[in-house]
C-alpha cells in the first residue's frame, strides 16, 4: 500500500501541491484525474523521486520509502522518453539491467513483455523507426520489464488507437492482478471509468476526492430516478416527497426525498399501469469530475 | 514477482558507461573520424623516418691512397673507384655525392663535385676549431617544438572531441526526455559518472593506440632515439591527460544539462571550448619561453600540456610535476562536485537555457 501524506511543493512563489494525501491500494487500479496543471504529474514526480517534496512522506506499507525500493518502481513519464537510436529490445533489456536484473533475466521479460504488446516482430528495430503508437507501447514496456513493486504510469493511454488501449489495458490489468499498487493519470475519464477500482481526484494542487470508484460514485449520486411507464405518468407531480425534473408522456425524471418515496412510487406505477423501466440515475465520471473540481 | 536487488553504485555507472561505449562504437562517424586520426599519426611517423633517412652518411667515391684517409673519419659511406675517371663517372650518375681523389695540395685530397661545391663533404674532411658552448640546450629546437605541438594537438582534439560528444549525450538524454525514467532508476550521479568513464575510456583508449602506433612506428622507421627522449615525459602526459580529461569532461556534461536541444548546445560549451583553446595557442606560440609555460604547467586546465613539455625539456624540478598533479586532482574534485550540481538541477528544466547561476543554486 502506497500512501502520500501531506505533501507540498512549490515551484518559485507558485505553489503546486498542497497538503497532498491518498492512498494507493494493492492489487486495485488507481485512476488518478485531474485537469491540466493541476498537479498530477509533480504528485507522481514526488512519488518517484525525481522531485522532492517541500514537505510531507511518501510511505510504502507503512515505512517511508527509501531510495532502493524507488528503484523497484515501474514509472512511464508523461513526457515518453527512449533512446532513438537504440532497438526496441537492446533499451527495455539495459533498463531492466540498470533496476538491478541479470542479462538473462532482462532478457527474457523484454521478450515475454513486447510479445504481449504486439512489438514482437519489430524487438530489433530502432525506436526511431517505430510509429508513435507503437513507441508507447515500448513506453510501457520499459516501465514493466522489472517486474515493479508499485506502478505509476502518467497518461498511459494518450496516443494509442482503441484497439492499442485495449491491449495495453489488459496487459496492466493482468499486472494489478498480482497485487501490486498501480497509479495511473488520464484524461480520457471514460476509460478510467472502465478500468479503475479506486479514485483521486485533483485540482489545484488539492485532492478533491478520493476512494473507490463507487463510493465516490454513491457520494455524488443524487436521489434521483428515471421511469418510463406504459401509461400517462403526470400523477407523478402530485406525488409527495417527489421532485419531477423532466416529464413526457410515459416518460419522467426525478428526485425524490427518501428510497421509501421511491418505492411507494414503484408500488404505485405497478399497480396502476405497466413499467417498462425504473432505474436510479447514476451520474458519469466526467458528470463527477465536473461537480468535485469546481 | 522477479527476485533481484538494486544494483550497487558502481555496477550501475558500469553498465552506463558500457552503454555509451556501445552505442558510441556503432556510430559510424565516430569509427571514420578515429580511423583518420590514426592515419594522420601513422603518415606523420612514415614521413619523419624518411627525412630522418635522408640524413644517413654522405656516399662518396674514392680512389686510391684517398681511401684509406676518407675511411678513417667514419663520416661517409665510400665506394672505391678504380680510377679518377670512374669516380667522375659515379657522381655524374648521382650514384655519389663526390668523389674524393688524391691530389698534390697540403691536404693531399681533391673533392669532387657535380655542380656545386659538396659542402658538407667538404667540411668532415676539414680540420675544424675546437667549439666551445657554455650553455648547452639538451634538445635540438625543431623536436621540441613538434614535442610541444604533438601534446597541444592531442590533447586539444580529443578533449574537444569527446567533449562534444558528452554533452551531445546528455542533451539527448534531455531532449528525447528519457532522462526522467533514468532518475527514476538510478541516482544521478551514476548517470553523471557513468557517461564520464565511458567516454574518457574511449579517449584513453584512443590516445593509447596513438601512442602505440607512434611508438611502433619510431620503432620500425630507426626512430628509437627520439622515442627515448620523450618517453618519460609522455608517461607525465597520460597521467595529466587523464585527470585533466576527467575535469574537462565533467564540464562538458554539466553544460550539456543546462539546454533542452541540440541547438542550444553550442552556446552552452562555448566557454569550455575556450578553455582547451587557449593552452593550445599558448603552446604554439610559447613553446620556447620557460616563463609562460612555468605558468602554464601549474594552471589546471593547461598543465596537461605545459607539464609534460616542461619535464621533456629537462626544466622541471622532480617534486614540480607532483605538485601540479595535486592542484590538477584538487581542482578536478571540486569541478565534479559543481559539475555534479549542476547537472542534478539542469536535468528535469526542460525549455529555454537554464542559467548557470540558476542551475547552481536549486
Amino acid at each position: 500500500m502506497l500512501e502520500l501524506h501531506s505533501i507540498n511543493r512549490s515551484f518559485g512563489e507558485r505553489r503546486v501541491l498542497r497538503d497532498v494525501s491518498f492512498t494507493v491500494t494493492g492489487g486495485r487500479m488507481t485512476g488518478f484525474v485531474g485537469g491540466n496543471g493541476a498537479g498530477k504529474t509533480t504528485t507522481m514526480r514526488v512519488i518517484l523521486g525525481v522531485l522532492a517534496a517541500d514537505s510531507g512522506t511518501v510511505t510504502l506499507d507503512g515505512a517511508p520509502l527509501t531510495a532502493e525500493q524507488r528503484t523497484r518502481f515501474g514509472y512511464m513519464p508523461e513526457e515518453r522518453g527512449l533512446y532513438p537510436k537504440m532497438k526496441v529490445a537492446e533499451q527495455i533489456v539495459y533498463l531492466g539491467r540498470l533496476h538491478g536484473m541479470s542479462p538473462a533475466q532482462a532478457k527474457s521479460n523484454t521478450e515475454s513483455l513486447l510479445e504481449r504488446l504486439g512489438l514482437g516482430e519489430r524487438m530489433d528495430d530502432t525506436v526511431e523507426s517505430l510509429s508513435l503508437g507503437n513507441q508507447q507501447r515500448a513506453q510501457i514496456a520499459a516501465a514493466l520489464v522489472h517486474d515493479p513493486e508499485v506502478l505509476v504510469l502518467d497518461e498511459p493511454f494518450s496516443g494509442l488507437d482503441p484497439i492499442a488501449v485495449e491491449v495495453v489495458l489488459n496487459v496492466l490489468k493482468d499486472f494489478a492482478a498480482t497485487g501490486a499498487p498501480v497509479i495511473f493519470s488520464s484524461h480520457q475519464l471514460d476509460i478510467v471509468e472502465r478500468l479503475c477500482d479506486d479514485l483521486v481526484v485533483i485540482a489545484d494542487g488539492e485532492i478533491r476526492a478520493s476512494g473507490s470508484r463507487e463510493g465516490i460514485r454513491a457520494q455524488h449520486t443524487l436521489p434521483r430516478f428515471e421511469i418510463q411507464l406504459g401509461g400517462d405518468a403526470g400523477w407523478l407531480r402530485d406525488e409527495p416527497g417527489v421532485t419531477v425534473l423532466d416529464f413526457d408522456g410515459g416518460y419522467s425524471l426525478f428526485d425524490v426525498d427518501s428510497d421509501a418515496t421511491a418505492q411507494r412510487v414503484l408500488q404505485r406505477a405497478i399497480a396502476t399501469t405497466t413499467v417498462e423501466r425504473f432505474s436510479p440515475q447514476l451520474p458519469s465520471l466526467s458528470q463527477i469530475f465536473k461537480e468535485v473540481i469546481q | 514477482m522477479s527476485t533481484y536487488t538494486t544494483p550497487a553504485l558502481l555496477p550501475a555507472t558500469w553498465l552506463v558507461a558500457e552503454r555509451e561505449i556501445r552505442m558510441r562504437l556503432r556510430s559510424k562517424a565516430f569509427l571514420v573520424s578515429t580511423g583518420i586520426l590514426m592515419l594522420i599519426v601513422l603518415g606523420s611517423v612514415i614521413a619523419g623516418g624518411i627525412f630522418g633517412a635522408n640524413q644517413s652518411l654522405p656516399k662518396v667515391a674514392a680512389v686510391g691512397s684517398a681511401v684509406t684517409k676518407v675511411e678513417a673519419t667514419d663520416a661517409f659511406d665510400v665506394t672505391e673507384a678504380a680510377s679518377v675517371d670512374e669516380a667522375e663517372e659515379l657522381v655524374r650518375d648521382g650514384s655519389v655525392d663526390a668523389a674524393v681523389v688524391p691530389s698534390e695540395g697540403a691536404v693531399g685530397l681533391t673533392v669532387i663535385g657535380l655542380d656545386e661545391t659538396p659542402s658538407g663533404v667538404v667540411s668532415l674532411l676539414s680540420v675544424a676549431p675546437q667549439i666551445e658552448i657554455l650553455e648547452p640546450s639538451d634538445q635540438n629546437p625543431g623536436i621540441v617544438y613538434l614535442v610541444a605541438i604533438a601534446f597541444g594537438i592531442i590533447f586539444f582534439s580529443s578533449a574537444l572531441t569527446f567533449g562534444q560528444l558528452i554533452a551531445q549525450s546528455v542533451v539527448e538524454e534531455k531532449q528525447t526526455r528519457i532522462v526522467e525514467i533514468l532518475m527514476a532508476t538510478v541516482p544521478v550521479r551514476v548517470l553523471l559518472a557513468g557517461k564520464v568513464v565511458g567516454n574518457s575510456l574511449l579517449a584513453f583508449t584512443q590516445i593509447l593506440l596513438i601512442a602505440i602506433l607512434a611508438g611502433v612506428g619510431l620503432l620500425a622507421t630507426g626512430q628509437d632515439i627520439l622515442l627515448a627522449e620523450v618517453g618519460p615525459s609522455i608517461v607525465w602526459f597520460l597521467v595529466f591527460f587523464i585527470i585533466g580529461f576527467v575535469m574537462l569532461a565533467a564540464m562538458f556534461a554539466a553544460a550539456g544539462a543546462l539546454v533542452s536541444r541540440q541547438e542550444d548546445m553550442a552556446g552552452a560549451i562555448t566557454p569550455i571550448t575556450f578553455l582547451i583553446m587557449i593552452p593550445y595557442f599558448l603552446v604554439i606560440f610559447f613553446y620556447d619561453n620557460p616563463f609562460v609555460l612555468a605558468i602554464m604547467s601549474y594552471v589546471p586546465f593547461s598543465a596537461p600540456i605545459g607539464m609534460p613539455l616542461r619535464v621533456f625539456l629537462g626544466i622541471a624540478e622532480w617534486w614540480e610535476p607532483l605538485l601540479s598533479l595535486v592542484i590538477l586532482i584538487a581542482s578536478t574534485l571540486a569541478i565534479i562536485a559543481v559539475g555534479s550540481r549542476i547537472y542534478e538541477n539542469g536535468l528535469l528544466r526542460m525549455g529555454a537555457p537554464v542559467k548557470f547561476k540558476d542551475a547552481l543554486k536549486a
